[in-house]
């Protein structure tokens, strides 16, 4: 509870004049999903430029105990009537402000078009939000269910000024312990809704706390290592290591498996056993391992076509505060990802982000394994992500890999886009390896005709 | 499969030597110089290729367990293997040498480096850095998963080289091919199996093969090697005490039998003094060479390996017989005199240490069982009942006294060492079950030395009868006995077609040694039991994984200085794949510990509350086999406990746990059974479950009975993992209640 306070008390207290006055949000509609442990929001922003000037940017403000968590933050600017409306991306970019009040912190949306005097805009905004539902109590059994907090602003935190606003929370059950109310404030089955408020100044701030239920499992990956290894002879060798933490209520107390077995609705409703990964089509030779064996419980539907379905059961069904590390390998043809670019160049085309569904990955690497003698490696991804090159030795390695890794904290499932990795690489390359081989054993059938023809001994 | 078309090319092998002779008095009699030269190649490439299908065979039929289940280490003791091995490749020797091990035998801890043969680790670490520095991305695990499979592969290698320094090359083959294949070896050298004994009996047979060289040869060299070969073999496997009192046993025999020559004394001393100081180099071993009585027959025969060379010399200089037989009486007398008086001196001074129960329980079987109960408790240190023999051996049993027959025919200092080896061992084989391995090589050798004279005699018998005309040049150059004998068989009838029948009995005696070896290969000794497989209804693969499921929990989900209590059985395995500390592990050299461990399990729960605080045990696992029948489990196990806790606390008797001498977990067992830690941990709300359709809840099906004590509170213990099948079942240990 202590933290609660803390959290809240900053922002209140702030009303700082608008950066700038020529804003005015008409209407904002924001919709939080709260039915997973990814939280997503959607805000739709009417905005109309009241000044004289036109405008290019559209500030978003977010609390810094928010920006923190933030995933992913997309948006888009909606055009046409409402039959035909087409949606634009939209360029965000995070922004300091130097009068910006009690640590807020920025993201600026660039428009597609500037926004003239006394034009509207429409601006649909995605944000995702990880590790926002705080369990409480902290510690479960393992006959309770988990109860979570989600704290925000009934408020939208803005620094322009907002006419009229509401807020819908969607949580995933009826089961809904206590709601701050600020009126008016509205609980129709599993949504909550606050508003319409009218007219709020910039930086208006209202702390919000609900207290649910939520039993999905919160599965999050705290380091997901993917290795991708390029081979010019037809496979793409992906092994991803994982570790598995259950974010949720920590269990407390006795595990018992005569409950666990014989009242699965009422024992453990928080935990989790399976998990499910969604792996490209074609996929070949897949394994689920630990560091200490092959974990024999998995099933795997493949299809030539789809995407095929991995589902893994970790060793242990997972409680609260419970880990699991593991390692998926798998392969996949290569000409389904690997392809020519017009100036000649190769180019990886690969899926950012983890297999699993609706799993949070803390701190993701890429590494991508060029094979032996490839130059001149360059990385496009779609967003911002840490880069850097290593050198891998593997079979029959001279010279050694390189290897391109991309590192980014905090991906969610939206990130699972494709990135592209460009390189050059010469086909003659590809027989290094093979003319080894076979050189080693000429020379050791040699050397046996050798020894059989020539008499070494000193006596005759 | 692929062992039975080996037996066959084993059998064509056989018969290839004979014929590779009788073509070459063919082509004798042209005396092309250029053809006589392609033969002897021909006959090498078929050598060669015949060994190494042979090499090839002994490795792909150890791979059953990764087929069936996958690359991973068996059993128990590999694991401890496997963890150090891990550490040498990671830490480097130096850290490994030096290493104490503060998660294992928790408050004491163990010297790792002074307290295990490093032969194995250091091995499979250094292939591992060959392969690595080859650029073969391998991982330690497969390396020594596949440690064993390899050194059984060159196992055969050695029996082919032995076979042929002791008979001829065809038996060498048939040796090579009978090891290869040999279900006595496969047991202990399947793909995973990570132990001391894979590399061992290469060592074993490396330097017995060695030694014979340097006798054979009487050169420095080989003697030299077989040293070096002995020096592997103590750095590998505990078992070097064998060699180092079978040597000497058989040079005693051969200095008896009047076979002394100045070969035997250039193998044996330079075999044993520089094979002494290169075995003080092993921590673990140490001084024992000198001090231990184990060793003292070494000793004993290389003085009296002096005494002989000296009289020798005497007997050259002195011309007088009547002479020398007098300083002969005296100085066989003194020398004897003296060497008793030492041995007496240093065992009553407590230089020269006693024999350990291990030696002693070798030769009384019943030492074990009346003295060290943690000895007699482990099921491989069992006598081994006659099945198993049979099981092991297969036709090699039948072909054991045939081919003593054909080395006491033709007695050599070499076919005398494999007859003493062969019967030494034997006899230890039906001491020990696990020491089948032991004598595997040997009724290897000697099975092969009786097949391989048999068949060369059979077919030189049938090539003969059509070559009467070269028969004269024949019996030059061919196998002399063999031919001799056919041309003496020649007026017998039927002698041709009696040939045939016997040559094809003894193809199907051998496909059918091949069939066995490789059905016992598959079914028996290639399960990990770490994984355990069985049956469901419907005919599918059931795959019970509730050890790793435990351990990995336990490595996971646990605080990383948790102390594990178990029985020492799963020691190793914890330490290993679990990671965390235990209490008393596979390595039982500290048997008040482990008394201390399983008086904990038979007691009352409050006391063993104690016990258990006083030893800061954080968790208790137990095996429990109710659910799935799995019929190894604690319970099963439990009376070692009350056994091995009682031997050194008296507060345990055996009588409390018997109802009338029968151990019973139902509704008639002992009381203190019913309430012991062990039943109470075992059974903890077990009786709530239906275990089979039709039976009450509470049916133990290890045990085919209903529990006694289904209302099981625990009052200083709480659940905190039980395995999907129940099989492991771990309790966390409450802290102290407050006292106010």
């Amino acid at each position: 509870m202590l933290s609660l306070t803390i959290i809240l008390i900053p922002i209140f207290l702030f009303i700082s004049g608008a950066s700038s006055h020529q804003i005015r949000i008409n209407n904002a509609e924001r919709r939080i999903d709260l039915s997973t442990h990814i939280v997503k929001v959607f805000l739709t922003l009417k905005v109309e430029n009241t000044g004289k000037t036109s405008a290019s940017e559209i500030l978003l403000a977010f609390p810094p105990t928010q920006v923190d968590h933030l995933a992913f933050l997309e948006a888009l600017a909606a055009t046409g009537k409402k039959k035909k409306k087409t949606y634009v991306s939209l360029a965000v970019k995070p922004t300091q402000l130097p009068d910006a009040p009690n640590e807020t912190n920025y993201y600026t949306i660039v428009l597609a078009n500037p926004l003239n005097t006394g034009e509207t805009a429409t601006l649909e905004i995605l944000y995702i939000l990880t590790h926002s539902l705080e369990p409480f109590p902290v510690e479960i059994s393992q006959s309770e269910s988990q109860l979570v907090y989600y704290r925000d602003s009934a408020l939208i935190l803005s620094p322009y000024h907002i006419k009229q606003q509401t807020t819908f929370i969607k949580i995933p059950s009826n089961k809904v312990e206590s709601f701050t109310r600020v009126e008016p404030t509205d609980r129709a089955g599993n949504e909550l809704k606050y508003g319409p408020y009218e007219d709020r100044p910039p930086y208006s701030y209202s702390p919000l706390l609900v207290h649910f239920e939520n039993n999905n499992p919160f599965s999050v990956v705290e380091e997901l290592v993917r290795e991708v290894e390029i081979s010019h002879w037809g496979n793409l060798q992906i092994t991803e290591q994982y570790k598995l933490a259950h974010a949720g209520a920590r269990h407390k107390g006795i595990f018992s498996r005569v409950d666990y077995q014989s009242k699965p609705a009422f024992s453990g409703v928080s935990s989790f056993k399976h998990l499910l990964a969604r792996l490209p089509p074609r996929v070949h030779s897949v394994y689920y391992r630990d560091e200490i064996g092959n974990i024999s419980t998995s099933h795997l539907r493949a299809d030539s076509w789809k995407i095929s379905e991995l589902e893994i059961e970790p060793r242990y069904p997972l409680f609260g505060g419970w880990r699991a590390t593991f390692v998926i390998g798998y392969g996949l043809p290569l000409e389904d990802f690997l392809f020519e670019s017009s100036d000649g160049r190769r180019y990886l085309n690969f899926t950012f982000g983890c297999p699993l569904v609706e799993t949070v990955v803390d701190k993701l690497t890429i590494k991508v394994v060029l094979p032996e003698g490839a130059k001149g490696p360059s990385a496009v991804v779609p967003f911002p992500v840490e880069q850097r090159l290593e050198t891998k030795y593997s079979y029959l390695d001279v010279v050694g890999r390189t290897v391109v890794v991309l590192e980014k904290k905090n991906v969610v499932p939206v990130h699972n886009i494709p990135f592209q990795l460009y390189y050059t690489f010469k086909p003659i390359f590809m027989l290094a390896e093979p003319l080894m081989l076979a050189s080693a054993f000429f020379l050791f059938f040699t050397a046996c005709v050798a020894y059989l023809h020539v008499d070494l001994s000193i006596r005759k | 499969m692929v062992g039975k078309t080996e037996s066959q090319n084993g059998a064509v092998k056989a018969t290839a030597a004979p014929a590779m002779n009788l073509e070459s008095d063919l082509f004798s009699n042209f005396s092309f110089k250029s053809f006589k030269l392609k033969t002897k190649q021909q006959e090498l490439l078929l050598r060669v290729s015949i060994l190494g299908l042979v090499y090839i065979l002994a490795f792909i039929t150890r791979l059953f367990s990764v087929l069936r289940y996958e690359s991973m280490i068996h059993e128990f003791d590999p694991y401890f293997n496997y963890r150090t091995t891990l550490f040498l490749t990671e830490k480097g020797f130096y850290e490994f040498w030096n290493w104490f091990d503060s998660e294992s035998w928790y408050p004491l801890g163990r010297i790792i480096g002074g307290t295990l043969y490093p032969g194995l680790m250091v091995t499979a670490a250094f292939i591992y850095w060959t392969l690595r520095f080859l650029r073969f991305a391998v991982h330690i695990r497969e390396v020594c998963v596949l440690t064993a499979p390899f050194f059984a592969s060159n196992t055969t290698v050695v029996a082919y080289f032995f076979g042929k320094e002791i008979w001829d090359s065809g038996a060498g083959l048939v040796a090579a091919a009978f090891i290869a294949i040999c279900p006595g070896y496969i047991s202990r050298s399947v793909a995973g199996s990570y132990d001391n004994e894979g590399v061992a009996i290469f060592a074993l047979l490396l330097t017995f093969y060695l030694f014979v060289k340097a006798v054979n040869t009487g050169s420095l060299a080989w003697a030299l090697a077989s040293a070096f070969g002995y020096f592997y073999m103590v750095s590998a496997w505990g078992g070097y005490v064998f060699i180092i009192n079978l040597i000497p046993l058989y040079v005693l025999v051969l200095l008896i039998t009047g076979r002394y020559s100045m070969r035997l004394y250039v193998a044996y001393n330079c075999m044993y003094v520089l094979g002494m100081l290169l075995a003080m180099q092993i921590r673990f071993v140490g001084f024992q060479h000198v001090q231990s009585g184990e060793h003292m027959a070494a000793m004993g025969v290389f003085f009296l390996m002096q005494v002989f060379y000296f009289l020798d010399w005497v007997k050259y200089m002195l011309s007088d017989t009547k002479l020398f037989q007098a300083f002969l009486r005296i100085t066989v007398t003194s020398a004897v005199a003296v060497g008793a008086l030492a041995l007496g001196v240093g065992t009553a001074s407590g230089y020269i240490s006693p024999w350990t129960g291990r030696f002693y329980s070798l030769l009384d079987p019943t030492y074990a069982k009346d003295n060290i109960p943690i000895i007699a408790s482990v099921s491989e240190h069992q006598p081994t009942a006659w099945s198993s023999f049979m099981f092991d051996f297969h036709i090699l049993l039948f072909l054991f006294p045939a081919g003593l027959y054909f080395c006491f025919k033709k007695l050599s200092d070499a076919t005398i060492f494999i007859v003493m080896y062969g019967l030494t061992s034997m006899y230890f084989a039906g001491v020990m079950v696990r020491l089948i391995l032991v004598a595997t090589p040997a009724v290897c050798l000697i099975s092969a030395i009786a097949v391989s004279a048999t068949i060369k005699n059979l077919t030189s018998l049938l090539r003969t009868k059509s070559k009467t005309a070269v028969a004269g040049s024949s019996k030059g150059t061919g196998g002399s006995k063999a031919s001799s004998k056919a041309s003496f068989d020649q007026s017998q009838p039927f002698q041709k077609n009696g040939a045939i029948a016997l040559l094809l009995g003894a193809f199907y005696l051998l496909s059918k040694y091949a069939t066995h070896c490789t059905w016992v290969t598959s079914e028996a000794y290639s399960s990990p039991s770490i994984v355990l497989a069985a049956r469901g209804a419907h005919g599918n693969r059931v795959i019970f994984d509730d050890y790793r499921e435990a351990y990995f929990w336990l490595r996971q989900n646990t605080p990383p200085d948790a102390k594990v209590m178990s029985w020492w059985d799963y020691g190793y395995q914890i330490t290993a794949m679990g990671n965390r500390t235990v209490i008393v592990d596979n390595n039982t050299w500290n048997n008040t510990h482990i008394a201390t461990v399983g008086r904990a399990m038979s007691s009352y729960e409050d006391e063993a509350y104690e016990i258990m605080r006083s030893l800061d045990v954080d968790y208790v696992l137990v095996v429990f086999g109710g659910v799935t029948g799995y019929s190894s489990d604690d319970i099963n196990k439990f009376l070692w406990m009350v056994r091995i806790g009682g031997g050194v606390f008296p507060v345990i008797k055996e009588p409390d746990y018997l109802v009338n001498g029968d151990y019973r977990v139902d509704k008639g067992a002992a009381p203190k059974m019913l309430n012991c830690l062990m039943y109470k941990l075992s059974y903890y709300r077990f009786g709530e479950l239906v275990t089979e359709y039709g039976k009450p809840p509470g049916y133990d099906r290890a045990r085919g009975v209903e529990i006694g004590n289904k209302d099981i509170k625990l009052e200083h213990l709480e659940e905190a993992f039980t395995t999907s099948n129940w099989i492991v079942r771990i309790y966390k240990v409450k802290p102290p209640n407050n006292r106010w």
